[in-house]
């Protein structure tokens, strides 16, 4: 597809948690917890404040469509500030100190004084309604002439644990949300930056690392189309197709635009109750429902049920917008008769609402208030495609292709939190901030310096241990040594069964630096993290995986080896070698450095057929 | 503001090489607040800005909201608790609203309860509550009932709400619904409690009630309310929604939410047909005093000519034995002292031990199971209406409001 022909226009936002000992408004730790570790729940209805003027932002209008009570889970690692129960604390100077490093890196202008303000958020996530965010920075500058145009440090949601219940362990942990402004072209480059982005935060060693951790939402529009926020792309891999989809998307409800322009398509603006025709029916969906409204949709016969992405349709939309009145969905006649739905009844339909084949009707079914809601959801949406793609905020679905979520969000949804007092930025203080070397530097450096792989070199700086790796480095364990151990041993162990996530970093350099200082051989690594998993001191480790051993009994021990084999030695001649080389290891178990083993080994194999 | 920017304005904002356009909000701390156009708020040195275009007044449009004439009438006396805000997107201003209109609209439920009639008494913040307004809230309240109000709801900030229903239970006697509310979390974020709060006052004010509430969350979900007497409820916790118990008693009835559907106990006073009462004297010539290890009789000095005084002592209501006497010298003087339990919960009694049986003696009054605050507004309303010592301690002594009780029931 020629991206830059259809006039594809992106840009991303990044939301990253940082790695805080405390979280953003309260003295929790920012420690996510298992479901089934909580203490207790609690529940809450929410609803949107009225504004100055008696609007009420859009998004949020649309979330309260269908009032909802939310059951948020609580743990021993919680406080009353997540159950917005206590006024918020002071704001996190490690996150702010963070988040002004990583404008730093960017060359970004720093917020004179920074102002917390609420951004109304419905949706459950946050239990005020809102969640706190401040503006930091403006203006930073990434490769291939990109720009962001703003970081934010805001608090992190409560995490959805289904349909309506949220676990607060998430809710306040630290994220800072970096804005490009709409510089990318191609779906790629949406890719690139999004990784450049990503590689840069790592750098500080202050964000949190694995699935989940970094976010980022994708703002795309082509021309003629609008802009569409696509929001929680989690995996990198899929962000370039994400944007292929949507630009697909774009596309084809442009070219709807045009068929429908041509058939001259039109939407009655009143649904007709249509309770009656499916008063008999097979369809247990209608039969049951006390009130099923019909939708005419003049000449969109056969285009509601067109693909417009992978596995989506404009009926698609339609029953995304119909689901914020609480239905579980619609039916249209493009896909029908199915569902239990007869063709007659299909026909009878099309009769009394005096419809062609041309038309496609749409059916709500519910109580009289929610599918009245429902079907004037399906008429907003459906007048909408008559004029061209809506602004919306939309969710990423499994495979890349993107569900309706709620309209853009306005600025009328930000006031101040007044309980939060502004912080001043010293441009001194910022001007002396410490700024990190990139992972991609270091991956360089490893190489050059080390005389790493640069494979290897760059798979250890973009790995969670390269902080670790580079402490053992400076220490003088030896570097290849170090990042096997990091990348392939505790990886081994791991799938072998060994619960590698109680060896700390200490024990690790511990046993690293046991090799180093010769009091352990490289290949007793394995054994000796293993015993430390097992709950052994290092000491303990050391004796059974790495007893000491003088040269003079290791060279008795060999000799022994030797001679109760002499007529393979004799028959193998130098060649013995090898396989000796894995009984005495066995042997000593991994106490003495296999450089050793194999001097003294060959030397006695030598006596043997030198005899 | 200097340079004649002022608030509402269209200014451009230079922060180094970037420039961004946005609202001038005010300055503050000498720093300027400018709301950009994306919704946040910066701070930033005052000659950073310059301004592009002056503000447009934005009239507010005046939404009259129909009433349903069918419903019973009820007032709402409002004294400054917010129940119902309004958020200035443009500035990010919230502003507390008191007309019926505007609480009609912030919560439209309540229209399907009653037709409400507002009136905005005073906006205060309820630490700056005075014993003369309550006198003044009292008369209010009593000419809403005497106009035929079925009920009454006074919006109050939480702080001293246990304070002014105490003292509107002393001092009117009515045979219809007083409902005290509040909110802990302010009206101008989604998650506050006001709306369940508000649609439970006004469900318990057409209720079968005939006294002074409080009614406020029950528990830290959106459940139900409590109701709670006048007399016997404290302010628990400094920010829980659940913050209103009650003390020694248990509450009076619950609403459940969002069905308002209100459960009365036995012991709740019923609405009746009678005539309200009014007594509104009060003398606000008493104080709490709270007694700590240390405290100094020299302290006391400063209570010399109050004409009463409440204790909060310790356990089963002592003060250290060198207070005693200075106690005693206040009796002398005239002042009624009265003993209760910081404790909170538990009933006084001053004859178990030798300093109880020593401040009896010296003529302490023995508060029984009363909230020293109770007590306080209690003695505030006897010395109000009496010029005559005797004839307030004999006032005192007696059951009023269900203020206290004579048994000290377990479990609660």
């Amino acid at each position: 597809m020629d991206y830059e022909a259809l006039g594809l226009v992106a840009g991303i936002e990044i939301h990253q948690q940082l790695n805080t000992r405390e979280k953003m408004f309260c003295a929790c730790p920012t420690l996510l917890r298992k479901f089934d570790e909580r203490n207790g729940e609690f529940f809450r209805y929410l609803r949107a404040t009225e504004s100055e003027l008696g609007e009420i932002d859009l998004a949020a209008k649309e979330e309260m469509k269908h009032e909802r009570l939310f059951t948020y889970y609580t743990y021993d690692t919680t406080c009353l500030v997540e159950y917005d129960e206590e006024p918020p604390g002071p704001l996190n100077a490690e996150a702010l100190e963070i988040c002004c490093t990583i404008a730093r890196m960017f060359s970004m202008t720093p917020v004179p004084q920074i102002h917390t303000m609420r951004k109304l958020v419905i949706d459950g996530s946050n239990t005020s309604g809102f969640q706190r965010t401040a503006l930091v920075a403006f203006d930073g500058e990434l490769p291939n002439a990109g720009t962001i145009e703003t970081l934010c440090l805001e608090e992190e949601a409560a995490q959805r644990a289904e349909g309506h219940t949220f676990s607060l362990d998430r809710l306040g942990i630290p994220l800072v949300e970096i804005t490009t402004s709409p510089c990318m072209r191609t779906p790629e480059e949406v890719e690139a930056m999004a990784r450049y982005i990503g590689m840069a935060l790592r750098s500080t060693g202050r964000v949190k690392r694995g699935l989940g951790t970094i976010r980022q939402d994708v703002n795309i529009s082509i021309r003629d189309g609008a802009r569409v926020e696509i929001k929680g792309v989690q995996e990198l891999d899929l962000i370039a197709e994400v944007v292929r989809r949507e630009v697909e998307r774009q596309k084809n409800l442009l070219s709807l635009r045009e068929e429908l322009r041509e058939r001259k398509g039109a939407v009655k603006s009143e649904p007709a109750d249509v309770t009656r025709v499916f008063s008999k029916t097979g369809s247990s969906i209608l039969k049951k429902a006390p009130c099923v409204l019909a939708v005419v949709l003049e000449g969109f016969g056969g285009l509601v049920g067109r693909e417009i992405q992978p596995g989506r349709r404009l009926g698609s939309e339609f029953s995304d917008y119909a689901k914020k009145c609480g239905v579980g969905g619609i039916f249209h006649t493009d896909e029908l008769p199915a569902y239990g739905i007869t063709a007659e009844e299909v026909e009878k339909l099309r009769v009394s609402l005096s419809a062609g084949a041309s038309d496609c009707i749409v059916l709500v079914a519910a109580d009289p208030a929610k599918a009245s809601c429902a079907a004037r959801q399906v008429i907003s949406r459906a007048e909408k495609a008559l004029q061209g793609i809506p602004e919306e905020t939309r969710r990423m679905l499994e495979d890349g292709s993107t569900a309706y979520m709620r309209p853009l969000p306005g600025a009328a949804r930000m006031y101040p939190e007044t309980d939060v007092f502004p912080i001043t930025i010293s441009d001194d203080w910022y001007g002396r901030l410490p700024l990190p070397e990139l992972l991609s530097a270091k991956a360089e450096r490893f190489s050059r310096e080390m005389g790493l792989d640069p494979a290897l070199a760059s798979q250890i700086a973009s790995s969670e241990q390269v902080f670790l790796f580079e402490q053992a480095a400076a220490s003088g364990i030896p570097p290849l040594l170090a990042a096997r151990t990091l990348l392939a041993t505790l990886k081994e162990l791991s799938r072998a069964g060994t619960d590698v996530s109680v060896i700390s970093d200490e024990d690790i350099m511990a046993v690293l630096s046991a090799v180093r200082d010769g009091k352990a051989a490289k290949e007793a690594v394995p054994a000796m993290l293993d015993a430390l998993a097992q709950g052994r001191t290092l000491d303990q480790a050391l004796s059974t995986c790495a007893p000491s051993l003088s040269r003079e009994e290791l060279e008795k021990i060999i000799r022994k080896i030797v001679e109760e084999r002499r007529s393979f030695v004799v028959s193998r001649g130098k060649g013995a070698v090898g396989p000796l080389m894995g009984v005495v290891m066995a042997e000593v178990r991994g106490s003495v450095d296999g450089k050793l083993v194999s001097e003294i080994l060959s030397k006695e194999i030598a006596r043997v057929l030198g005899k | 503001m200097k340079g004649g920017i002022s608030s509402g304005d269209t200014v451009l904002s230079r922060i180094g090489r970037t420039e961004r356009t946005g609202t001038f909000i005010t300055e503050r701390d000498g720093m300027a607040i400018v709301k950009l156009s994306s919704g946040y708020n910066i701070g930033l040195p005052r000659d950073h800005l310059s301004l592009l275009a002056p503000s447009e007044a934005v009239p507010a449009p005046l939404i009259s909201v129909a009433q349903d004439d069918s419903l019973p009438d009820l007032s709402i006396v409002s004294t400054g608790g917010t129940i119902a805000s309004r958020i200035d997107y443009r500035t990010g201003a919230v502003t507390s609203q008191f007309d019926a209109d505007d609480i009609l609209r912030a919560i439209p439920g309540l229209r399907g309860i009653a037709r409400f009639q507002a009136r905005k008494l005073y906006t205060l913040l309820s630490e700056n509550m005075t014993p003369a307004i309550w006198t003044e809230l009292a008369r209010a309240v009593f000419e809403e009932i005497k106009k035929g109000s079925t009920g009454v709801i006074v919006t109050h900030g939480t702080d001293t709400m246990a304070y002014s229903a105490a003292a509107l239970s002393f001092m009117l006697d009515t045979p219809v619904p007083v409902v005290f509310v509040g909110s802990q979390r302010s009206a101008d974020r989604p998650s506050s409690d006001n709306t369940q709060n508000a649609l439970c006052s006004a469900r318990a004010a057409v209720s079968d009630l005939g006294e002074v509430v409080v009614v406020m969350h029950a528990t830290t979900s959106d459940d139900r309310c409590s109701i709670h007497r006048g007399t016997r409820v404290r302010k628990m916790h400094s920010s829980r929604r659940d913050a209103f118990q009650s003390i020694g008693v248990p509450p009076l009835g619950s609403i459940k939410y969002p069905s308002l559907e209100v459960t009365l106990s036995d012991h709740a006073r019923r609405r009746r047909e009678d005539e309200p009462c009014l007594k509104d004297g009060i003398d606000d010539h008493c104080a709490l005093v709270c007694f700590h290890p240390g405290m100094k009789p020299t302290g006391l000095e400063l209570y010399s000519g109050y004409r009463g005084i409440v204790i909060a002592g310790t356990g089963l209501g002592h003060v250290s034995s060198e207070l005693v006497t200075a106690f005693r010298d206040l009796i002398e003087d005239g002042t009624v002292v009265v003993m209760t339990t910081q404790c909170l919960h538990g009933r006084v009694c001053d004859r178990v031990y030798d300093t109880g049986r020593d401040l009896i003696r010296a003529g302490v009054i023995e508060g029984e199971d009363m909230l020293p605050e109770t007590a306080l507004v209690k003695l505030m309303y006897v010395l109000g209406n009496t010029a005559d010592r005797d004839e307030a301690v004999e006032m005192f002594r007696h059951e009023l409001r269900g203020e206290y009780t004579r048994r000290s029931v377990n479990g609660l």
